[in-house]
């Protein structure tokens, strides 16, 4: 639509009067011809809907504006759009396919959604001290791995919302280095389903640790590239030096964490705080800045892949010495009975277990049999395991009836509680500074909407 | 999971064969006869059907045979039941045991000294209370996997939360989730809603629950206390129906603001999958053939 006449055969974009006043479908390029469609007697309040598809909007995310010129006056979040209850469909699955479904939640941080839930399985279980060392180190290398490919595209798309398009292409090339490696190490660049209640679902591939080296060595390279880029730039820092401030108070109260809380100066990070698999073993620091706006958010994300890395090797020094070590929990009535093996025609069931079980041992086929379609029992009671997820806590709240599948699971997704701050953050400003102040919280629909 | 009270009218009105069970006198002795109303009347239990349900984890921590009890001596509460050995419910299950009826057991309340710093908490809220008139608002507390759950009366949720978040001893400044969780066979407390609380000056988490007849799905809101809870109430009562009475709007969040009914309900399913080939359908996954 870019002239009046156009518009008049266009359905879907005809201007139209509703009871809330004249309404209009913006489609670029086509500012004339609406203004021409204002009368002067017409207010200069606007109610601009933003989004669900709209490409600086992180997903389907309707923003509801409401502008007075181009203050924003007001800005309610419309979400849902990507609802695809998940926790609902993990009522109906054994707990060990629930996995399956959680990754797949918020889909930029995947091992972290299947790690809270599987710490919350094995809390239930009580074999949380039960985990293999290697399962636990595996863990950590991945999410870190994972916490580096998730920074990465926030830090790409926030550039690239605001015209960084460099920004945007090298995060994007360095998060496929990332993806190739989970790739080898699980066979799938995301939805992985690799962490399982009790360990991992297979082990290290020959060669991924020199992989990893390489990508750890390369990564110290290029990491700088960011920081020569958009540090002390003018334009950058013009655009994200106070926009989107929240305070620690503020973050508290509307339940803030990750690194917009770390931006306010706080060093809260439950890999320090709670640590789980093993974290307290890790050399890192948890990075801080204190202007808690965008610019310190984005400071705190490019530092925070600086201590990845650091963990990364750390985690490849002590897998290297690993080799050979069990990656799931020894007891046989939790562990996924067939250990996966990369044949000459994809991934399957290890040959040694199909002559196991169909060749030397009938109870070893039932057994396969049963916790195949069955599944184990979990003993009734609800836990809560939160893990730090890159934009935050990321927590599973499972209850269980002592059955085979859980009773709920609840998903606090990082992203979900974040966005509310999105008022605060952005009332006040500018239009344009909505989208900084949006794209520093780093939302995921897949997350907020489950 | 062996009931030691084989007059279950369940498994009599099926009919299929007796559960396994360590009662030496057999379960074939007192068995009600098959029309399972009348054979109940006259039993020792002459319940009604829903006390029966509750009634029965009660009358088994008497019996120290069962396995259900261990050695902690907790009290635990029950909400429904599960059929069959297997947990198989309708066909499907050829292996016999489908008439073995065990009580759903939830750990029950702790005892003095919860161990730790949930001694600390639990002193320091108490003492609170009591200054404050609201000596009940703790209904029971539950220890379970090293993880403490504050069950508190549904009215008094507002002020405890306060309390919790403003004294100098407990400071639970982080509210970091509200879920929904419904029991549909905890008979008068059907609808839960859970509050995972943080922190951070003292490291220390705690849960809260509150629970609500599905009758009456009325909780108090605690956006005033924690503004994060907005969304977390919004999309509870969005996906259970529960209300959170001062919510400031109380609209849907995730679903369609059109959409009928609360999906997360136990008695909302989960539906099919059409597939366009002469009429045919995918089942929802509950009602296909299943071992589980």
């Amino acid at each position: 639509m870019t002239t009046t006449d156009n518009s008049k055969q266009d359905v879907y974009a005809d201007p139209s009067d509703t009871s809330q006043g004249k309404v209009f479908t913006v489609t670029g390029q086509d500012w004339d011809s609406i203004t021409q469609g204002l009368d002067d007697s017409v207010e200069e309040r606007v109610v601009v809907n933003m989004g669900p598809q709209h490409p600086s909007t992180h997903g389907v995310l309707r923003l509801i504006l409401e502008l007075d010129g181009e203050t924003v006056t007001e800005a309610r979040c419309g979400i849902g759009y990507l609802h695809t209850g998940i926790e609902k469909n993990m009522e109906y699955r054994n707990w060990v396919q629930g996995v399956t479904f959680c990754t797949r939640m918020d889909y930029l941080s995947p091992f972290f959604n299947e790690a809270t839930y599987c710490l919350g399985v094995e809390r239930l279980l009580d074999i949380e001290d039960a985990i293999p060392e290697k399962a636990q180190v595996m863990r950590v290398l991945l999410m870190e791995l994972n916490r580096i490919s998730s920074h990465l595209v926030a830090i790409a798309t926030g550039g690239m919302e605001i015209g960084a398009l460099t920004v945007m292409t090298i995060g994007f090339r360095e998060r496929e280095l990332v993806l190739d490696l989970f790739e080898l190490i699980t066979g799938l660049r995301m939805n992985h389903a690799f962490i399982r209640p009790g360990g991992v679902a297979q082990d290290l591939p020959p060669g991924a640790l020199d992989e990893i080296r390489d990508f750890t060595a390369l990564m110290k390279k290029r990491l700088p590239e960011y920081a020569d880029l958009c540090n002390a730039n003018p334009i950058f820092k013009a655009r994200l030096e106070g926009v989107g401030h929240l305070d620690l108070a503020g973050c508290l109260a509307l339940g803030l964490s990750g690194p917009p809380l770390r931006a306010t100066g706080y060093a809260w990070d439950l890999r320090k705080s709670e640590p789980y698999s093993g974290y307290e073993d890790y050399d890192f620091d948890v990075m801080t800045w204190d202007t808690a706006d965008a610019y310190g958010r984005f400071r705190v994300r490019l530092a925070e892949m600086h201590e990845s890395l650091k963990i990364i090797e750390q985690a490849a020094d002590r897998l290297a010495g690993l080799e050979g070590a069990p990656v799931m929990v020894d007891d046989k009535k939790v562990a996924w009975p067939s250990q996966l093996s990369i044949g000459s025609d994809g991934m399957g069931q290890s040959l040694d277990h199909i002559r196991h079980i169909m060749g030397e041992s009938m109870e070893a086929l039932i057994h396969h049999f049963k916790l195949v379609t069955e599944g184990f029992r979990v003993p009734a009671g609800q836990a809560y395991v939160p893990v730090e997820s890159p934009r935050g806590e990321l927590g599973a709240h499972l209850v269980s009836d002592g059955g085979t599948r859980p009773f709920r699971a609840h998903f606090r997704d990082p992203s979900f509680t974040n966005l509310q701050a999105t008022s605060v953050m952005s009332e006040g400003g500018m239009i344009a500074d909505v989208i900084v102040a949006i794209a520093s919280i780093d939302p995921v629909m897949g997350g907020v909407d489950r | 999971m062996t009931p030691t009270e084989p007059s279950e009218e369940r498994a009599s009105d099926r009919g299929v064969e007796p559960e396994l069970t360590d009662n030496p006198t057999g379960p074939t002795a007192d068995k009600p006869p098959l029309d399972g109303v009348a054979g109940r009347a006259v039993g020792p239990n002459a319940t009604t059907d829903l006390e029966k349900t509750k009634s029965e984890p009660e009358r088994k921590l008497l019996d120290p045979s069962t396995d259900l009890v261990t050695g902690d001596q907790s009290i635990r509460r029950s909400a429904g039941t599960r059929t069959g050995m297997f947990g198989v419910s309708g066909t499907g299950d050829t292996s016999g045991y489908g008439g073995v009826v065990a009580p759903i057991i939830y750990p029950g309340d702790a005892q003095r000294p919860y161990g730790g710093w949930f001694d600390e908490v639990a002193d320091a809220l108490e003492a609170r209370l009591t200054s404050t008139d609201l000596d009940g608002a703790i209904e029971r507390v539950v220890v379970h996997r090293g993880e403490i759950t504050f069950h508190v009366r549904r009215h008094d949720l507002p002020f405890v939360a306060q309390m919790l978040r403003d004294d100098a001893d407990l400071r639970f400044e982080f509210c970091a989730s509200v879920s929904g969780v419904n029991y549909p066979d905890d008979e008068g407390r059907e609808m839960h809603v859970v509050y995972h609380l943080l922190s951070m000056t003292f490291n220390r988490r705690i849960r809260l629950e509150v629970t609500c007849p599905d009758a009456d799905p009325h909780v108090p809101s605690l956006v005033s206390v924690y503004p994060t809870a907005d969304w977390h109430e919004r999309e509870t009562w969005d996906m259970f129906g529960i209300q959170f009475d001062g919510h400031p709007s109380m609209t849907r969040i995730l679903m369609p603001d059109d959409w009928p009914g609360h999906p997360q309900r136990k008695d909302y399913p989960l539906g099919g999958i059409p597939v366009e080939y002469k009429g045919g359908s995918i089942p929802p996954p509950d009602q296909r053939r299943s071992y589980s």
